[in-house]
């Protein structure tokens, strides 16, 4: 714990500083247009979280049409028409069209635009490439390239909310007929309509996170450090590599989807559109023989692996910060490991779970229950070896390891009401309840956004040479985790009361909700607590929010390993100059090499020699070859 | 430091940076493909006897892409050879050979190809109006001879204005040959070279008629997946010959003389990804053009 | 075949390991011709009554295929190729082979309208 820490990280600051004079560039090619994966990793990091708190920001205008259906909105409910259109608000009051923009565009902008890009991108580029002791991505125009496409698919998101008729409607899994005619018809734009646009904005997306992928895997292929074997590398790493071929060989089927889905729209085409649809009273000019099953079968072939997408860099970044504040090895490593790799093995063959309540036969079914259970497999293992690694442990209750600790069991309850869900006979029931919001929900709010907060306050230190504000972080945390719950608890027994997910009313005209109280209120009146808390869970962010950019100049100034952690990035200096490391880094031992015996210090570094002495005490693996 | 193995190989994996890239890429292009293979198969199954079309496109030009592309496969790879061989000359000529490859490809795709389907009309029959045209449509005959029932009268629309103005109250169509003698042994099955639309007309009452478009997207779910597999194809194609442009212009002599392994790296991987277009045409030309 | 070494400086070597792409450019030569020849092939057996539609198909789908395996074994590289990058592909392969089976598996399992 002593500062004198930072007297071995490996590298002379001065020395360094001279040999990348010539490397000076202009603002615009440094922090803009730049190639060095920190600065798009920290892009990816800003405009996602500015996303991030966007789609926030939909669902806590949603959250007051849940409580008070049709009441006016106070304050806010004046001028928002003035942004989003006289369609939206009118008089202050959501109209149903607004609502289900809100709801679809909220699904997106939260998956697509903030944590794929925050857990993915900005953590994959930031970190990947430090912690495998690499100067940079294997193609650092890509890189940006990538970024780019990004950008420009959520700035046509964004846009998508000021065309007539507003922003797309069709929830985010734009499930069609009824997709193909949303935003179609008198007063709306051929290609300037909601739809349209989410459509187009999805693929740069698709191509941002195909880039993106492109680049992961050869990146840890190739650029790995001397001696940095496989089963040396941080779990974070192994967690991106399967995330990337998730990326890699899911999103290519949606694209495809989206490509048919918007001839569909442009084209009238019918992909997607079977025969004798009548719209408004009249039958609708296409050929028909397409099959609305097609789509719900390419789409859920990305969105389910999309959901691992979310969850496993979680798991990386928890593995991190769980062994470095228990101060001993990550348990189970290889477990680890593997599970991963089978989690990404088994993603890819589940997705029909979702689709129980379109009638699917016993056989598909069974298949399809039989690897859904399966997967839970592996998930049950990573998160027992993560409560094992505790066992024993000397805790550093750090602000990361508060949002770990509280990553474990939120996660475990994600998961755990996931199994009904698994089975046919159970989902017919609970299909499209708020169940399934609290269940989902569970696993990527407390679940991965606090993995992504957990991060960030971890790694701020490498990125700026600062820490973030430790007295702010936990005024931060405590009432984001207490609100989390307050949140996602009575969605449970919303959705067991049998309460379905897109009611515009909040349920208000559901007649069953008003005489059957679940813990003395019914299921429509625990919309009130629910969107208190969400909107108190609001405020709870705006600490969080001063920190970040107040900590960027002002923080306490730490040395380059201020977390006392092993792992390779750790030896670059604080922030890692363009190149990263000074002296190329070699790998000689685990990642996770804390408590070591007979050592002073509780951890040993990667790129620590292993002594003789040490060579005794140790099995001959860990001083395997250098590759 | 530098990125290491741009150029080399790095020794565990014997492999460079973007060797990997490309085909991690097109193992996402395969994907791609496969999602609109699959979507074709389903829609192909689930098509109701007489719906998806059969011998429309113009196999001799079909046939002769085929040939364009695969003939610009093979000088990819010679060019790749040339480079390897030092041989900087050839190399170009080969280069500048595969690029007149893909323009041609394009250009009889999307200037001669498509813009005959724009031109050809079709008008599906109400079930109920079917014998009504049986001296067009022969199902009498087809369901003797055990083929597909033919639910579409095809040719070329006399009266285009016929297309949008609800006052015209028939179509009159030049019939092709299926449509003109149906009952012919000749027309049972699809030609080589496909014949002629014919100088009888026919005309077809609107109110008989479900559904007339020309040979557009919005035709059929075959025309759509035709017109979306070869577009998408097609923009494969000028990605790859606006890379080859890249690669020929005399910039990259510069990065020969400097060094060549590096040049001879890059042409391999758009050659590996022009080979990929050239493999998916390989499935996309009997699937569209001959079944 | 792939990835030759650096190009030695020595002539003689050199003059090898040009040798030895020659003798792939015949190879090379060999496959146009023979993905030429098979073009024609499709196109007529396409022409053949092989009894039902379905054998059609079925012929013309093997046919294709066999090209398509030229293509990459040859041109491609993939008959000799590094591990890493089989790998990359089976795994594809089985995802791609997935999607196709499952989806179909999907519909003939329909137990309403089928």
């Amino acid at each position: 714990m002593d500062s004198s820490a930072s007297v071995d990280t490996h590298h002379e600051p001065h020395a360094h500083d001279a040999a990348h004079e010539h490397h000076e560039l202009g603002f615009w090619r440094k922090y803009i247009f730049s190639t060095d994966h920190k600065v798009i990793g920290i892009q990816y990091l800003i405009s996602g979280l500015i996303f991030l708190f966007f789609g926030f920001c939909l669902m806590m205008l949603m959250r007051w049409q849940l409580a008070y259906p049709g009441h006016e909105l106070p304050v806010i409910g004046k001028w928002l028409p003035h942004i989003f259109g006289p369609e939206s608000m009118p008089d202050g009051k959501m109209t149903p069209n607004f609502y289900n923009s809100l709801g679809a565009m909220h699904g997106t902008i939260m998956i697509f635009l903030g944590v794929v890009p925050i857990a993915f991108a900005a953590f994959g580029n930031f970190v990947v490439p430090l912690q495998i002791g690499a100067p940079d991505m294997a193609f650092p125009k890509v890189n940006m390239a990538s970024y780019w496409a990004f950008f420009i698919g959520g700035s046509i998101m964004l846009i998508s909310f000021f065309v007539p008729g507003g922003a797309a409607k069709g929830g985010w899994t734009s499930y069609t007929p009824l997709a193909a005619f949303d935003d179609t018809g008198p007063g709306r734009l051929v290609v300037f309509n909601g739809q349209t646009l989410w459509l187009i904005a999805f693929i740069f997306l698709i191509t941002s996170s195909l880039l993106g992928a492109i680049n992961f895997i050869p990146t840890i292929i190739q650029l790995r450090a001397k001696g940095l074997t496989w089963m040396r590398l941080p779990v974070f790493v192994w967690t991106e590599f399967v995330t990337a071929f998730l990326l890699l060989l899911a999103f290519p089927p949606l694209e495809a989807a989206i490509i048919m889905q918007l001839m569909d729209r442009v084209a009238h085409t019918s992909f997607f559109l079977p025969a004798g649809l009548v719209l408004n009273g009249a039958p609708v000019s296409i050929s028909g023989g397409g099959s609305p099953l097609l789509w719900q079968h390419l789409f859920w072939f990305l969105g389910h692996p999309e959901v691992y997408v979310l969850v496993l860099p979680a798991f990386g970044i928890v593995a991190e910060i769980l062994a470095n504040n228990s101060r001993k090895p990550l348990w189970g490593y290889k477990a680890h490991v593997f599970a991963v790799l089978t989690i990404g093995f088994l993603s890819f063959i589940v997705w029909a779970h979702h689709m129980w309540l379109t009638g699917m036969g016993s056989g598909v079914s069974a298949f399809f229950q039989t690897t859904t259970i399966l997967i839970s497999v592996p998930s049950v293992i990573i998160l027992s070896a993560f409560f094992i690694s505790l066992w024993g442990g000397s805790i550093r209750f750090t602000v990361p390891m508060l949002f770990t600790i509280a990553f474990l069991p939120m996660f475990g309850i994600g998961g755990l009401t996931g199994i009904p869900l698994a089975f046919n006979s159970a989902d017919l029931y609970l299909h499209d309840t708020y169940y399934v919001i609290a269940h989902f929900h569970y696993l990527v709010a407390p679940g991965t956004i606090f993995a992504i907060f957990g991060g960030i306050y971890y790694w701020f230190p490498k990125a700026t040479g600062r820490k973030m504000n430790d007295f702010w972080g936990r005024v931060h945390f405590w009432p984001t985790l207490i609100c989390m719950n307050a949140i996602f608890l009575p969605m449970f027994l919303q959705g067991m009361a049998g309460m379905h997910r897109r009611w515009y009313d909040g349920g208000q005209g559901w007649n069953v909700a008003n005489d059957h109280t679940i813990w003395g209120l019914t299921g429509f009146e625990w919309n009130k607590p629910i969107s208190w808390a969400a909107w108190i869970m609001g405020l709870a962010q705006i600490p969080f929010i001063i920190n970040f950019f107040w900590s960027i100049k002002h923080g306490k100034k730490v040395n380059d390993n201020p977390w006392e952690a092993t792992t390779l990035e750790w030896t670059a200096p604080s922030p890692p100059p363009h190149g990263n490391f000074v002296h190329t880094p070699v790998a000689y031992r685990g990642p996770y090499e804390y408590s070591l015996p007979g050592r002073d210090r509780d951890f040993t570094m990667q790129n620590e020699p292993v002594e003789p002495a040490e060579r005794t005490r140790r099995k001959p693996p860990a001083e395997s070859v250098l590759v | 430091m530098e990125i290491p193995y741009t150029v080399s190989t790095r020794p565990d994996t014997g492999l460079w940076n973007a060797k990997v890239g490309i085909w991690l890429f097109l193992a996402s292009e395969v994907m791609l493909f496969g999602g609109l293979f699959s979507a074709y198969i389903f829609l192909r199954i689930d098509a109701p006897p007489g719906t998806w079309p059969r011998g429309v496109l113009n196999v001799p030009v079909g046939t002769f892409n085929t040939s364009i592309l695969i003939i610009s496969s093979v000088m990819v790879v010679l060019a790749w050879a040339s480079l390897k061989m030092r041989r900087y000359r050839a190399y170009w000529w080969y280069m500048l050979g595969t690029i007149l490859c893909g323009i041609v490809f394009l250009v009889i795709k999307l200037g001669y190809e498509w813009p005959l389907d724009y031109v050809h009309f079709g008008a599906y029959i109400k079930p109920e109006a079917l014998g009504k045209y049986e001296q067009y449509l022969g199902n009498a005959y087809a369901a003797e001879k055990d083929l597909p029932p033919r639910l579409e009268i095809t040719g070329h629309l006399h009266n285009q204005a016929a297309l949008k103005d609800p006052n015209i109250k028939e179509y009159e169509v030049a019939l092709d040959p299926l449509n003109a003698y149906p009952t012919n042994p000749e027309v049972d099955r699809p030609h080589f070279f496909p014949l002629p639309v014919t100088d009888k007309i026919a005309k077809i009452e609107k109110e008989d008629v479900e559904r007339a478009t020309m040979f557009l997207p919005t035709h059929s779910t075959y025309f759509a997946s035709y017109f979306t597999i070869t577009g998408l194809h097609g923009a494969h194609v000028l990605g790859g010959v606006l890379v080859f442009i890249y690669l020929w212009l005399p910039v990259s002599k510069r990065l020969y003389q400097s060094n060549p392994e590096h040049l001879a790296n890059r042409v391999e991987v758009a050659g590996l990804f022009w080979h990929f277009v050239d493999l998916i045409w390989i499935f996309v030309f009997p699937l569209f053009y001959l079944l | 075949m792939n990835n030759p070494p650096d190009v030695s400086q020595d002539p003689k070597e050199f003059e090898e390991y040009a040798h030895g792409i020659r003798k792939h450019v015949r190879g090379y030569l060999m496959v146009g011709i023979t993905l030429l020849v098979f073009t024609a092939l499709t196109v007529a057996l396409s022409y053949v009554n092989f009894g039902t539609h379905k054998a059609n198909i079925a012929v013309a789908v093997l046919v294709a295929a066999f090209k398509a395996g030229l293509v990459a074994a040859i041109f491609m590289h993939l008959a000799a190729e590094k591990r890493l990058i089989y790998r990359i592909l089976i795994f594809t392969g089985f995802f791609v082979l997935g999607l196709f089976w499952l989806t179909l598996f999907a519909w003939y399992d329909y137990p309403i309208f089928r």
